[in-house]
């Protein structure tokens, strides 16, 4: 017995010795802990089945110690493809695309399972999809709808804070527009497809790709992600309102509000659009090109004296600034020392900004309010700078009349050596 | 009038200054075509005079330190009343100053009075230009602005290129690796201090030999006045030749007035030790000639760094040109024409090189 | 040294035997050399005069008086170029920030209600040591040391190290 175990003990040394030595080459090979005998085959398929190991080494999932099995089913300890890729063993196949939510779903609206790897992430993602557009039809047996692949990516799939990643925020817009931005595959839907032309035009979309701003609103900002719907007509106010609060704040008391709410027009979409935001002009309280006014109210009535009066303000202050920026530079080319206007004339902008976000008052005494504020300090920089022209024009008459006294003395020692040497 | 000469005549009784006139009134100044070029060393001397006055009065509100150096100027040009005269002034007269030093170097060269007996009056005047254009590049930094900041950053960059002492010269002219505040306390130090000291013992030195020696006069115009003694003439030190003196002076200072209060000299801004420098950093303008040359070495000279190689030939120049009394042979007509020839090509050289590094990007 | 002692060919003065004769050429030097002399005093004397601000700025100001704020409160100052927020903590502490937002310059502001830094711009909120907590703002505000000197409050920009 003891001779039997002995012998026992010694094959387990060799099985044991040889397993270790199979590991290390596979480790050696990069293969992993476990055989994978997935990748041995369909790293050399063609695309659609394709999935070489060096992509899948990217896959946050791969990183995370996960494998083909994991989502595929199926063994991957053998190299029989009769037995890895048999029912028997649990394999799936090629996962149906109204399959993928709950499948990935199984680990990821799973509080316990996740908390292993990322005790911070949230685990509604699926119970949000099926509040979308995307899932309310996939759910109604539409195949086309986006599912959770077809933004995060499937096989290399990234972090989305990885900049690779087709959820990273720079990225996010293309990853929309691959679906919503393509009129063939839109067609039935009941939806435009230029959202994304649009958004290219907007300032937002200049913000994030020229500033490389990645808190500036992308697609998901105001339309959610997972939970992706277009945001409720009455709703659009408090999603602009995350960022632009003031806006929002004055707008809810204005009168614009119940109006707005009455004729069910959706908030600050009426007057700036949604996808395509530009950059606010002033030209939009006028009565000419841009004008957003005169779509509703009358030439002369009541409101639209309002709206000229605000108008006049901002653009007398506006253009007070201007004036006070040409005097210091003036000043400026002069050699004169201005910088405390200069200074000063930040704070003059500040002031205009505030007047043209008081405009969603739409009460002139508050964009009054502010104007003044930034007249009276553009009007003190104009002064500083029309007090170094003045101030320059002293040194120079001071110099003048230096000159004549050195003048004077030139003359004097000139002839005053030709009367000594005579 | 009486209460004038009374005065004068208290002072004379306990002073009795007629001895130590004496030589200036027995001084003479040879008078011939090329005498205006002997203005020239009197107007650098009365420049520096200013140049010590409008400091002096600068010192009265700059602070040196990182902190504060670019404030309080910005105080002076901003706040104190015609402190913008006296600053400009300063850096002004500073310019001008550079410029008729080596007016007046290049007028010696070619007038040839570097002669013997006047080798020491030249090497102390090559060692006072050397020392004004330290003033220049110490000065430079004290407004602790971007464009001063990052050209003093490569100015003592290229010292450190030096062989061998390169590193231990660029420590002790920033006080440390980087130029930092310590940079800047510093070159305040050198700039107040330590410079105008050795420059007034050598300017003492200088026109003690100009006094004891006289009036170089160029050797054509000798020959011409041995040729025909009746041609030779001479103009009185004093009063006549200090009178003509005096008015050039008073031009210096009307074109002094009139650019600083027609172009004042501008601050810039503050500088940020942590910024990039900005495109096209150049030194003042006295120094773009040297630039310029070590910009246009190739990086590898055969097996030496160009950089090095360029500093190197300066350094080999200054020597020759320090020395350059003891070259010319008395005898050989052709070592003259040589240093003639020589004397043409670095003017030109340095004319042009300056030229060129101004408008080059 | 001739040429630089200005007594000794000071033409005003001219010798004993040109003082009987003093003419137009005379009259006309005498008076250009006081009229320079003017020149070149009044600008000086005026230097002397110190004028009425003698702070220079630089990296530390003055950012208000003891008093001035009541706890849970802020206010603006000017801190060389750019504007800084001074506040006091409910819990009667100073605190110093740099006022501009790091997202697009704005100025922020105390709010007393949030007890937190606020940018009224894109409502970024940044904790009282100037961390970026909320919204767009990419980086914290530089934060300044602040030291109460007698009634002052200095406050002072930290330096590198």
């Amino acid at each position: 017995m003891a001779m039997l175990r002995n012998k026992f003990r010694k094959a387990g040394m060799a099985r044991y010795l040889v397993t270790l030595g199979l590991l290390a080459l596979a480790a050696s090979f990069g293969y992993g802990q476990a055989k994978n005998s997935c990748v041995d085959c369909h790293s050399a398929l063609p695309d659609p089945l394709g999935v070489t190991q060096e992509t899948f080494s990217h896959d946050i999932h791969a990183q995370k110690g996960l494998t083909c099995v994991s989502c595929h089913g199926g063994d991957a300890s053998t190299d029989d493809p009769t037995q890895s890729m048999s029912r028997k063993a649990g394999w799936k196949g090629k996962i149906d695309r109204r399959q993928i939510p709950e499948l990935c779903g199984s680990c990821h609206s799973n509080p316990t399972y996740m908390r292993q790897y990322d005790p911070g992430l949230r685990t509604d993602q699926l119970a949000e999809y099926h509040t979308s557009v995307h899932g309310k039809r996939l759910v109604a047996g539409d195949p086309k709808v986006a599912v959770c692949t077809d933004c995060h990516g499937v096989h290399d799939l990234k972090a989305p804070n990885d900049l690779q990643s087709k959820v990273y925020p720079l990225n996010i817009a293309n990853t929309c527009a691959r679906c919503h931005a393509d009129a063939q595959y839109m067609k039935g839907y009941s939806i435009p497809t230029d959202q994304f032309a649009l958004y290219g035009k907007s300032m937002h979309h200049e913000a994030l790709t020229v500033r490389a701003d990645l808190s500036a609103p992308t697609c998901t900002t105001c339309h959610g992600n997972h939970g992706a719907a277009p945001p409720g007509v009455d709703k659009v106010q408090s999603v602009c309102s995350t960022c632009h609060i003031f806006q929002a704040q004055m707008y809810v008391k204005s009168s614009h509000k119940a109006a707005f709410d009455a004729a069910s027009l959706s908030g600050c979409v009426v007057c700036h659009g949604n996808h395509d935001i530009e950059h606010p002009t002033d030209a939009k309280l006028s009565t000419g090109q841009g004008a957003v006014c005169m779509q509703c109210h009358k030439l002369g009535d009541f409101c639209d004296r309002a709206r000229a009066h605000m108008l006049s303000q901002i653009t007398r202050l506006d253009e007070a600034i201007k004036d006070a920026d040409n005097a210091l530079a003036v000043a400026e080319s002069a050699g004169m020392e201005v910088s405390e206007a200069r200074l000063g004339q930040n704070e003059a902008r500040d002031s205009l900004t505030k007047a043209r976000v008081a405009i969603h008052s739409f009460k002139p005494e508050v964009v009054d309010q502010y104007v003044q504020a930034g007249l009276q300090v553009a009007n003190k920089d104009m002064k500083a700078g029309q007090q170094a022209i003045v101030q320059r024009n002293r040194r120079q008459m001071g110099l003048g009349l230096s000159l004549i006294a050195i003048a004077m003395v030139l003359v004097g020692l000139w002839l005053y050596i030709r009367k000594i040497e005579r | 009038m009486t209460v004038v000469r009374n005065v004068r005549n208290w002072f004379y009784e306990r002073l009795e200054w007629d001895d130590l006139i004496a030589p200036l009134r027995k001084k003479t100044v040879p008078l011939h075509r090329l005498s205006y070029w002997y203005f020239l060393g009197g107007i650098t001397l009365f420049l520096f005079v200013i140049q010590v006055l409008t400091g002096i009065l600068l010192l009265l509100y700059y602070r040196p330190g990182a902190n504060e150096a670019f404030e309080s100027v910005q105080y002076i040009m901003t706040q104190v009343q015609f402190g913008w005269l006296i600053r400009s002034i300063h850096s002004w007269s500073a310019n001008l100053m550079v410029f008729t030093a080596f007016a007046h170097m290049f007028s010696v060269l070619f007038l040839k009075a570097y002669r013997k007996p006047r080798e020491l009056t030249w090497i102390s005047g090559v060692i006072l230009l050397v020392l004004v254009m330290g003033f220049g590049f110490s000065g430079y930094l004290l407004p602790w602005n971007t464009l001063a900041f990052f050209a003093t950053k490569v100015g003592t960059d290229i010292a450190g290129q030096v062989p061998f002492v390169g590193h231990a010269i660029m420590v002790f002219l920033r006080g440390g690796e980087e130029v930092t505040g310590a940079t800047l306390t510093r070159f305040f130090g050198f700039h107040v201090a330590v410079l105008p000291g050795l420059v007034t013992v050598l300017i003492t030195f200088h026109l003690l030999l100009v006094q004891r020696q006289g009036m170089s006069v160029p050797p054509h115009v000798e020959k011409d006045w041995n040729a025909n003694p009746t041609t030779r003439r001479e103009l009185k030190f004093f009063p006549n030749f200090a009178l003509r003196e005096l008015m050039a002076w008073y031009t210096g200072l009307g074109v002094l007035g009139a650019l600083a209060a027609v172009f004042p000299w501008n601050l810039g801004v503050k500088a940020d030790l942590f910024a990039s420098a900005p495109a096209g950093i150049k030194p003042e303008w006295y120094f773009l000639f040297m630039f310029q040359t070590l910009k246009m070495i190739p990086s590898k000279v055969w097996f030496m760094d160009g950089e090095v190689l360029g500093i190197l030939a300066f350094g080999v120049a200054g020597v020759l040109w320090l020395l350059l009394p003891f070259l010319e042979c008395d005898r050989l007509a052709r070592s003259k024409q040589w240093i003639t020839g020589m004397s043409v090509f670095a003017l030109a050289y340095v004319v042009a090189m300056s030229v060129y590094g101004y408008v080059a990007k | 040294m001739a040429t630089s002692d200005p007594s000794a060919i000071n033409p005003g003065a001219p010798t004993a035997t040109s003082i009987p004769r003093r003419g137009f050429v005379e009259l006309l030097l005498s008076s250009g050399i006081i009229a320079t002399a003017a020149a070149f005093v009044y600008p000086v004397l005026r230097y002397f005069v110190p004028p009425k601000t003698t702070d220079v700025g630089g990296d530390s100001v003055v950012a208000g008086k003891v008093g001035e704020l009541k706890p849970n409160s802020g206010k603006i100052f000017r801190f060389g170029s750019r504007p800084g927020l001074l506040i006091l903590t409910a819990d009667g502490e100073y605190r110093a920030l740099s006022a501009v937002c790091t997202h697009l310059s704005c100025t922020v502001q105390f709010r007393p209600d949030l007890r937190e830094v606020w940018c009224a711009c894109h409502n970024g909120v940044y904790g009282l040591d100037g961390r970026n907590i909320l919204g767009p703002p990419p980086r914290p505000l530089e934060s300044f040391d602040v030291q109460v000197r007698g009634n002052e409050i200095y406050v002072t920009r930290r330096r590198e190290s």
